[in-house]
């Protein structure tokens, strides 16, 4: 179907080679670039927080002292807690993978605000630096929680983290704007809300938390800011104010923080599934709703992150009952997604490993929050490894083997190449198998009581410590050699077709990597998304 | 971007819009999601006012009644008066009534200098009584959590403040562009859009004012 002359025009105007030179980068307004700059900054920013992942593991390795004083490890963790999730994981699908498909998905040339969109990029972009930069001015220890009154007393550089923290979610409000505008104002003719690909419903959803819970923590962070600056005592008890007000306001917004990481990569796996089993995806109208489900839900549970701060007894008999009922929803999509493979002709595929590893691992980590719901449970589970373990099940394991599903899943619309697919394969069984055995270990150590973010431990638990120290660095084996053969995929894979996985979206009708403006000509929408076999 | 496309009228929208109505639209729902993530901005302030409150009434009723309120009605009305002026202005631009735009503009800005000039004296008074924010509270009183009022007090205003500054800054902006007779029946998204913002700013003085003033 390409003659010489379409490739050669592909080759010619596509969104990499449209205009050249690093200026042309850094003032673009076109969404792909954009998301390709996220890209790029979220991963070295992952590069950071990871080196602090083996840094606190290293560490670890022994009870006592193994190579840094108990201070530096307790910086250690701050920045790794604080760099995962307010700079990688919570940007990282939306800010990222988003930006660039979802105007495609959507049949549009860009987003509804391109630049609001690049001024997100770099607001985002100081209030990350600005919290690494600390790094060299006055180190902060309050972990990624910032409760008071600690975090009021400790010294260091804390305001700047606060600012970075409030900066980013700035972007993050303005992003999510800019996405529900354009959901709502640019589809494509014909592509009704009923066939919206559920990448989208599922980024629509977080787009909302982001916009309803951010204000909260941006508020609270300025607060916090003020309490430090001029003592204004609401979260302070010596002041007359209340420090578990802190706990909820925080957790008002990180509960729901917790859905902005997990939803869109939900969303990648709704994508990845039927496509790899061609089939159509299972209950489109109920995996849709299950998303909005989640979405109001965690609205309502934050108090399950309180049980043991001294909230009345009715309060945590509410809050564990309703964030039991988050089980329901995600049931739901777990059922969808194994139902979608049920007899599908399954192929495996890189993207598709991932997705399987994120069935399992998404699964552990589910199944583990209802053991922290039930309350008699959670209070000997509270601030333990079994907490520690449960979240990076979810977050780690489900929004990160997501990302790279998504990541390999899109990689030939990107980069216009295909990867390696017998590396990439390797990379998922290395990253899969590190995952577990850094975690699996931590729920033992969690039920046997040890506490999280201590620098020593009792000498019967070094075993198991040393076990999830093995796989953290496997982990980071798994991830370098996944990165390198992107890389080097980006030179010598082969070139990629239209559209090599045979998907009904609308980002495969064009070509890779896709024109400056995306379409040749405006796509018009006559079938649903995982209609494979009419 | 350089890849607009020319309507009939003199506006350019840009090139992933179909025309000026639909890329008019966009921006208004954009600027209302704007808004509804202020209120939820404003809101931890607004749980924080009613928990101490309801646990401490008796010493919120004494803090009220240290507030000026006489001042805080004069600047509601102040800033009702620059809303109306503000709609007045809007109502001009999409006439194409370049000259009136400009002076009501001109009035709204006029009336939110008037009402910080007010919001100076205020505060240059509460400084001077020692009524500060907690930590550094030194105002003879009788309940101890008297001073976590003023902690909330400031906080409130001190944010609605900073969003009058802005919304200057916003106004000012579009009364330059509107001396260069940019706006008319085809195209006044900008003021349009300054206007609800400026609405939004006023209405949360209106809950702010009888919450913090008029406790009695
Ligand atoms: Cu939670």
């Amino acid at each position: 179907m390409y003659s010489d002359t379409t490739a050669d025009q592909e080759e010619k105007n596509n969104y990499l080679n449209h205009s050249k030179g690093i200026k042309s980068w850094l003032t673009s307004l076109d969404h792909k670039r954009i998301g390709v700059m996220y890209l790029f900054s979220i991963l070295i920013f992952f590069l950071v927080g990871g080196i602090f992942a083996l840094i606190v593991r290293t560490e670890l390795w022994g009870p006592t002292k193994t190579f840094i004083d108990a201070n530096t490890y307790n910086q250690a963790f701050t920045y790794h807690g604080t760099i995962m999730t307010f700079m990688v994981i919570l940007p990282l699908i939306p800010s990222a993978i988003g930006n660039i498909i979802l105007p495609m998905q959507l049949g549009a040339k860009d987003v509804a605000f391109p630049r609001l969109n690049l001024i997100s990029y770099y607001v985002y972009m100081s209030g990350a630096l600005l919290a690494v930069v600390t790094l060299f001015v006055g180190r902060v220890d309050t972990g990624w929680t910032f409760y008071t009154p600690y975090s009021i007393r400790t010294g260091g550089a804390t305001i700047l983290v606060l600012a970075g923290a409030f900066l980013m979610g700035f972007a993050a409000i303005l992003t999510a704007l800019n996405f529900i505008v354009t959901v709502h104002k640019l589809r494509a003719p014909g592509l009704t809300w009923s066939k919206l690909p559920l990448f989208i419903w599922c980024l629509y959803a977080t787009n909302i938390i982001q916009m309803l819970a951010t204000p909260v923590i941006a508020l609270t962070l300025m607060l916090l800011t003020f309490e430090r600056l001029m003592g204004i005592g609401i979260f302070d008890a010596t002041l007359g104010g209340d420090p578990v007000l802190f706990q909820h306001f925080f957790w008002f917004y990180s509960h729901p923080a917790v859905y902005i990481m997990i939803l869109p990569a939900m969303g990648i796996i709704n994508e990845v599934i039927p496509v790899f089993s061609r089939k159509t995806i299972f209950g489109y109208g109920g995996m849709a709703v299950a998303v909005f489900g989640i979405a109001l839900v965690s609205f309502v549970v934050w108090g399950h992150h309180m049980f043991t701060s001294g909230q009345s007894e009715t309060a945590n008999f509410i809050f564990s009952l309703i964030t039991m009922f988050v089980a329901v929803p995600t049931g739901i999509k777990m059922f969808g997604w194994i139902a979608t493979m049920y007899q599908g002709s399954i192929r495996l595929d890189t993207p598709m490993l991932y997705a399987l590893s994120f069935l399992f691992v998404f699964l552990v980590g589910g199944l583990t929050g209802v053991f922290l719901a039930t309350l008699p449970l959670n209070v000997h589970l509270t601030d333990t490894y079994f907490v520690v373990a449960h979240f990076h099940y979810t977050m780690v394991g489900g929004a990160i083997m997501a990302f790279l599903a998504g990541l390999h899943y899109w990689y030939p619309k990107f980069v216009g190449k295909m990867y390696l697919e017998i590396p990439a394969r390797i990379g998922c069984v290395l990253t899969f198998v590190g995952f577990n055995v850094t975690f699996l270990p931590q729920f033992v150590m969690g039920i046997r009581g040890l506490p999280r973010r201590y620098y020593d431990y009792p000498p019967e638990f070094t075993q198991l410590n040393q076990v999830s120290t093995v796989g953290s660095f496997l982990i980071a084996f798994g991830l370098l050699w996944t990165f390198l053969f992107l890389i080097i995929s980006a030179y010598k894979g082969p070139k990629a077709p239209r559209n090599p996985w045979g998907a009904n979206t609308l980002e495969w009708q064009t070509s890779s990597p896709p024109y400056h403006e995306n379409f040749e000509t405006q796509p018009i929408v006559t079938k649903g998304p995982y209609d494979y076999h009419s | 971007m350089s890849h607009t496309q020319t309507t009939p009228g003199k506006h350019h929208f840009a090139h992933h819009f179909k025309d000026a109505h639909h890329e008019f639209d966009s921006c208004k729902v954009g600027m209302w999601l704007f808004l509804l993530q202020e209120v939820l901005f404003f809101a931890p302030l607004f749980v924080a006012y009613s928990l101490f409150r309801s646990t401490h009434p008796e010493a919120f009723l004494e803090a009220s009644h240290l507030l000026n309120w006489k001042l805080g009605a004069f600047n509601t009305a102040v800033l009702i008066s620059s809303s109306f002026t503000m709609a007045l202005g809007v109502n001009a631009a999409q006439r194409g009534l370049h000259r009136k735009t400009v002076k009501y503009l001109a009035l709204t800005i006029l009336f939110s200098i008037i009402f910080l000039i007010v919001k100076y004296f205020e505060y240059t008074h509460k400084i001077h009584a020692g009524l500060l924010p907690a930590g550094m509270f030194s105002h003879p009183v009788q309940h101890d959590k008297t001073p976590i009022f003023f902690s909330i007090y400031f906080m409130m205003t001190g944010l609605h403040g900073i969003h009058v500054l802005i919304g200057i800054g916003l106004i000012f902006w579009i009364m330059m562009r509107a001396k260069n007779e940019e706006f008319g029946p085809e195209y006044f998204t900008p003021v349009e859009l300054v206007g609800l913002y400026w609405h939004f700013v006023d209405l949360v003085w209106i809950y702010l004012f009888p919450l913090l003033y008029l406790i009695r």
